[in-house]
């Protein structure tokens, strides 16, 4: 089974990604900031990570950085899942290795196609 | 609505853009009409039926039909049939059109989606290979519609549905709210509004149609004639695009399926013997 690990500081998003992503076959694991999440990746390298942006204790674009320098870091398909949606954002969480983009507030079918778009 | 009222829309949609619509969507009807009925001053969608029936208002009846014709749509939609148009329809199509432009229509572009997703590859293309022309012309039965997509204007859901975010970045600037399509791209498109079953005269010739989702809501009749019209527009190594998970009974001997390509077409020279 594909694993994906939800990254986001609020329980509410966590669960509706939950959600969506296991009616699509995922096994979901969830943390709630950066720090959490590279400690997952280290234990268990996930095939995707929805990542939210602003979190506390690690940002999602800190992590993102860290993640991509880590051994078999740049394996997972990372998708951003955030309210920030100027294309300043965008282009950054990009640069950083992100392979897809959502702009909150998303649907199930946004989340569903975003992660096929980004080959998953 | 009374059977009656639900009657009356069926027929009006029928006989104006020959679509089938179900009498038993009920629902889906009142939907549709109740926002043109706010919008032109009735009290109801039985007050704006009614006033139809009395008045016979061609713009007050074409304000119904619009919003009863209205399809769903989005940015590459079906993803199959544009990655085919980029890597095969377009450039054996170029090929063969030595340095004359490769002519496109979405002939049923809606809020234009399907045009500005062609639009992205053609600039793609173009920058692959400067030689490579591509014409692109849209017309839809909707002038809201039609509006609608010469704007440019997608909200936040509307820009999320099947556009990756790399081509996001590239071709879209944020207005406020939501994100416009960039001039360069807006202005390849040429825009129509013509209604496929009222024939498709002077139009001029195309290599590639794309008529998605619309002829397999039509009446049998009305796919006929339009498969014919279209077969009568589309260059002889043209092809014509439908949905991928489209079947049309009407399509008839105009055209035949392209083996292995789901949803493509090219026009059987049987036929076109025949017409000529």
């Amino acid at each position: 089974m594909r694993t994906c690990l939800v990254v986001d500081d609020s329980r509410v998003i966590r669960k509706v990604a939950r959600r969506i992503l296991e009616d699509v076959g995922y096994e979901i694991a969830e943390a709630a900031d950066g720090m959490e999440a590279l400690a997952w990746c280290r234990a268990a390298m996930p095939d995707a990570i929805l990542l939210d942006w602003n979190m506390p204790v690690m940002t999602g674009i800190e992590f993102l950085r860290r993640l991509r320098a880590e051994p078999g870091g740049d394996a997972p398909v990372v998708v951003f899942c955030t309210v920030e949606n100027d294309p300043v954002h965008i282009k950054e969480a990009l640069e950083a290795g992100a392979n897809e983009y959502v702009m909150k507030p998303f649907d199930g079918d946004i989340i569903v196609e975003k992660f096929a778009e980004a080959g998953l | 609505m009374n059977a009656e009222e639900v009657a009356m829309a069926v027929s009006l949609t029928r006989a104006r853009a020959g679509l089938r619509l179900a009498p038993e969507k009920t629902y889906f009807i009142e939907s549709r009409l109740a926002p043109v009925a706010r919008r032109e001053g009735f009290e109801s969608v039985s007050d704006l039926l009614a006033a139809i029936r009395a008045r016979r208002d061609e713009a007050l009846i074409w304000a119904a039909v619009e919003a009863l014709a209205a399809g769903e749509t989005c940015f590459f939609r079906d993803r199959t049939p544009f990655v085919l148009f980029k890597t095969e329809l377009a450039p054996q199509l170029a090929a063969a059109r030595r340095g004359r432009s490769v002519r496109i229509w979405s002939a049923a572009c809606a809020t234009g989606q399907e045009i500005y997703s062609l639009a992205m590859l053609a600039d793609e293309l173009a920058m692959e290979d400067p030689e490579l022309q591509i014409e692109l012309a849209a017309s839809d039965l909707s002038g809201l519609a039609l509006e609608r997509a010469q704007s440019g204007l997608y909200d936040q859901f509307e820009i999320q549905r099947g556009l990756p975010i790399r081509r996001l970045v590239r071709y879209f600037e944020k207005v406020d709210d939501h994100w416009r399509i960039c001039p360069e791209v807006r202005r390849r498109v040429r825009w129509r509004r013509i209604n496929l079953v009222a024939g498709l005269k002077a139009i001029g010739r195309f290599d590639v149609v794309f008529c998605r989702y619309v002829l397999s809501s039509m009446t049998e009749e009305a796919q006929r004639k339009v498969a014919q019209e279209l077969a009568g527009v589309l260059a002889e190594d043209g092809f014509l695009v439908l949905g991928l998970k489209e079947s049309v009974a009407g399509l008839g001997e105009a055209f035949q399926p392209v083996v292995g390509r789901p949803g493509l077409y090219r026009r059987n020279p049987a036929f076109r013997a025949a017409a000529a």
